[in-house]
């Protein structure tokens, strides 16, 4: 059945069961391939977009669920690149295998936009769900906390 | 003096020249008569054209290990020009051209340190020569900076694109011939350089294997017995094509090998979560298979067993193990083992692969596509000729990505499909289809004499295997520590056979065996009441290259070297600890690289377990390639070996893996990290080598001993989170 689906700022009607993952529609469908797949039950984090700017996976996330809210993908999250997060992960050479990252960035701006200045303990928290199998995870914290420096944009 | 030109000057110095050519470079003899030809001859890595654009190429599979960065620094290194002048372009698999590809063993950066520089360098001398020539001065008298050759005394330069044509003209001579710089003038080797794919990581660009689209493509999911090696007998094919968005469902009968095309039932749809969904539909009857009778529990058993009798083999005797346990002051006996694990990189398997008018075009995620293109060819007869392989970006690999089953599995589906096909599995198939890091056991007895010195050890080494083999990544050398530093030492080995495919896990081999050897090490320090670290120091003292006959084997002073640095830098010994916390060591020599670590834990009082703060000293060399991905790599082990130690088993139940996704085959998450992942390197006067893997055994060991300094209890199996700890 047919869905409108906001995302980064532009409508895009699909026509796809209602119970389809927001993950697949936007990999399959919509051709978005940077919200990436990991787990399918939530534990990983790699699918996280933001919907109404709150991190949610996408993998168990039915597309009727998402349809009329904002969505926001690791490709809208900033024209060029420009984001704070993105601009930290790239100074602090955060990635190894670089697949995970899509997932962590929309995470820690989320994190960020509700909490400018995150403790560690705020970080960990709030980074808890996204798993880096490289486990770059010191450079994640340093440059959640180099972002935040650098303020982000509400 | 320096001349500078600003970059109008050089657009129009550049201008000038047209056409383009490769610069190439040859390993081995060639002809002195360069021409364009030689843009089709093997192992070029360097192409500049009339623009000044410079393009080096990336011939390994990058996996996180930062290969597409390291590679393309050593020969912009040596070509002389900015980092940020280049753009780097991955190679196709093609031996014939680039030679071996594979990323696994740490070897690329010892096999490739110096060839990488050479073919910079060769360029770099060929592009000189092209200048002199046109100068009419001579090549010793140019120098090279800034991508130009500059001729001083005249303050003439030429930029490279500007050289192109002459350059192409003229002999490219043999790597071996070559001078390289001298350390002391490196700009871009040993300096932090980020990854040449970063910016489009953090834009979600479509970089790996899964983002793959080709048009038309169907996508897929291929479902195999749950017991390895058990093939289809019957399948509601027919209730399966009638589901929403399924195309096409068939059945591949597979083969017998654990490592090549298994059966299955494969389902192609319009979308991956359509094939998905139909799969829960789908119903299999299995042929019954003789590993179905295989469990974990009848593994322990065995190998206790096999600890009661006589060891099916003896791997090496020195001195008298008997007699020295007879008349030791102390002996300790222990059982140690560790379970099977996956390898879970974060991007499942998968390949896209296209058949069409006879030829199979395959992209991968894979760590050795050549291995995987001969295996296409082999399994479905098709000449290797007609396989071509993209080498997409690897969402980690780890070792699992030297198999390549899932590509195999894909082109098998396109072939039979008639088209191109996405093969994505599921987390649960990846999780079920490993190649697992084997299990193991080990019986151990140790002595130490009245002078608190370590004076045997004898080890039962229960594996898996038939005969005289063992299977994948299952085996012990003879000569891993404490071997050779031991003077009655007894190895015995028994091997139960087994039907669950194993393979290399990062540090394989090691990522196991010096849990056991570290640890028991320990053991005997605190048996002799000595300091763990000083209790080592000792081990290794007056002790230089150990050779086993002519072979070198360890090299003691180097374990002496990172076990003194990184008790000084963690103060090991020195700092007041609260109650409840404790502090361990361990050292490992694998894959050409010595790492030194400690671990420091607090332990509450209902067993969690809470790294706090980990130094890791390694030596790898004399210079470090990139430091910025050295570090990242170190503490990336570092808390990989912490994971695998933490949680993480893979049990078998009647030939089946019990586990399945990430909730019970759990990673390390952010708030089990460490507040501090310290890493220094000690640069010996030794070549350099590769990081992929040597600091990750250490920390399981130094994680384990910590453990018993801060409880008394002593880790002799692994997971913790089986062990009574929590994390």
């Amino acid at each position: 059945m047919p869905f409108t689906l906001k995302i980064n700022g532009a409508n895009h009607t699909v026509d796809v069961p209602a119970d389809m993952p927001l993950l697949w529609v936007l990999r399959d469908v919509l051709d978005m391939k940077g919200t990436k797949f990991g787990c399918g039950m939530a534990q990983c984090g790699a699918c996280t977009v933001h919907i109404n700017g709150a991190a949610t996976r996408t993998c168990v996330l039915p597309v009727s669920a998402a349809a009329g809210a904002s969505i926001t993908t690791i490709e809208g999250l900033s024209p060029d690149g420009s984001h704070p997060v993105q601009q930290a992960w790239q100074e602090i050479d955060v990635p190894q295998c670089g697949y995970c990252q899509a997932g962590q960035i929309m995470s820690a701006s989320a994190l960020l936009a509700r909490t400018p200045n995150p403790t560690d303990a705020q970080i960990d928290e709030a980074m808890n769900g996204n798993i880096c199998r490289c486990a770059t995870y010191i450079r994640i914290r340093e440059a959640i906390h180099v972002a935040a420096g650098k303020g982000v944009a509400k | 003096m320096t001349l500078t030109l600003d970059r109008r000057d050089f657009l129009r110095v550049t201008a000038v020249a047209g056409g383009g050519i490769l610069i190439g470079n040859w390993i081995g003899p060639r002809n002195a008569s360069a021409t364009a030809a030689a843009v089709f001859e093997p192992n070029v890595f360097i192409r500049i054209t009339p623009d000044g654009a410079i393009t080096l190429i990336s011939k390994n599979p990058e996996i996180g290990q930062g290969i597409k960065t390291s590679l393309p620094m050593l020969v912009a290194e040596e070509l002389d020009v900015p980092w940020q002048s280049v753009t780097i372009e991955q190679a196709m698999a093609d031996r014939s051209k680039y030679g071996s590809q594979s990323a696994g063993g740490s070897t690329a950066t010892p096999g490739h340190y110096d060839s990488m520089r050479q073919t910079g360098a060769a360029a770099r001398q060929v592009l000189v020569a092209a200048a002199a020539a046109t100068w009419g001065v001579p090549a010793s008298e140019c120098t090279t900076g800034g991508g130009s050759v500059h001729h001083h005394s005249t303050r003439r330069m030429l930029g490279y694109g500007a050289l192109v044509d002459k350059a192409a003209t003229m002999p490219v001579p043999e790597l071996a011939s070559v001078t390289v710089k001298d350390p002391k003038d490196f700009k871009i080797v040993g300096t932090r350089v980020p990854g040449v794919d970063n910016a489009a990581i953090v834009r979600g660009k479509p970089l790996f294997g899964i983002d793959v689209t080709v048009p038309g493509m169907l996508y897929a999911v291929y479902h195999k017995a749950p017991v390895f090696g058990a093939a289809v007998a019957s399948a509601n094919l027919d209730q399966v094509r009638t589901l929403p968005g399924v195309r096409q469902a068939f059945v591949l009968e597979g083969g017998t090998s654990l490592s090549g095309l298994l059966g299955g039932v494969a389902i192609l749809a319009d979308t991956w979560w359509a094939a998905n969904q139909a799969r829960k539909q789908l119903q299999v009857q299995w042929t019954d298979h003789s590993t179905g009778q295989q469990s974990s529990g009848g593994f322990s058993r065995q190998a206790k067993a096999f600890a009661a009798g006589t060891p099916q083999r003896n791997l090496r005797s020195d001195g008298d193990c008997a007699a020295a346990i007879a008349g030791a002051a102390k002996v300790v006996e222990a059982e140690y083992s560790y379970p099977f694990l996956a390898h879970a990189t974060l991007e499942p398997m998968n390949t896209t692969a296209r058949w069409a008018n006879g030829k199979m075009e395959i992209w991968a995620p894979s760590q050795n596509p050549q291995s995987g293109g001969q295996l296409v060819s082999r399994t479905l007869g098709i000449p290797e000729g007609d396989i071509s392989i993209h080498m997409t970006r690897t969402g980690g690999g780890f070792g699992r990505r030297l198999n390549n089953d899932y590509m195999v599995e894909a082109a098998a589906i396109a072939k039979q499909a008639g088209g191109a096909v996405k093969l994505v599995w599921s987390r649960e198939d990846d999780t079920q289809h490993d190649f697992y890091r084997p299990a193991g056991f080990h019986f151990l007895k140790g002595a130490v004499d009245a002078q608190g010195k370590l004076s045997a050890w004898q080890n039962h080494f229960v594996s898996f295997g038939e005969g005289q083999g063992y299977v994948a990544s299952a085996s012990l050398s003879p000569t891993d520590f404490p071997s050779l530093f031991v003077p009655n030492f007894q190895l015995d080995s028994s091997v139960i056979p087994l039907g669950v495919p194993t393979g290399f896990l990062r540090a394989p081999g090691s990522n196991a065996l010096a849990f056991v050897a570290q640890s028991f090490i320990d053991e005997m320090a605190h048996a002799a009441n000595k300091d763990p670290l000083e209790f080592r120091l000792d081990m290794l003292a007056g002790h230089g290259m150990m050779r086993d006959g002519e072979r070198q084997v360890i090299d003691a002073g180097r374990i002496r070297a990172i076990l003194e640095a990184v008790r000084d830098v963690s103060g090991w010994a020195k700092t007041r600890l609260p109650a409840g916390s404790g502090e361990g060591v361990a050292f490992h020599f694998s894959h050409r690289g010595y790492f030194a670590e400690v671990v420091r834990v607090s332990v509450s009082a209902d067993k969690k377990v809470t790294v706090n703060e980990v130094w890791a000293v390694g030596d790898i060399g004399r210079q470090i390639v990139n430091l910025s991905n050295a570090e990242n790599q170190v503490q990336g082990s570092v808390l990989d070996g912490l994971s695998e130690a933490f949680g993480q088993e893979i049990t078998i139940t009647a030939g089946k893996v019990d586990q399945s996704n990430f909730h019970d085959f759990p990673l390390i998450r952010m708030a089990q990290v460490p507040a501090k992942v310290h890493v220094d390197f000690i640069r010996s006067d030794n070549s350099p080598t590769g990081l992929g893997e040597p600091a990750l055994p250490p920390v399981v060991p130094a994680l384990c001993n910590a453990i018993f300094a801060a409880t008394g209890t002593r880790v002799r199996a692994l997971p913790l989170i089986k062990q009574g700890f929590s994390v």
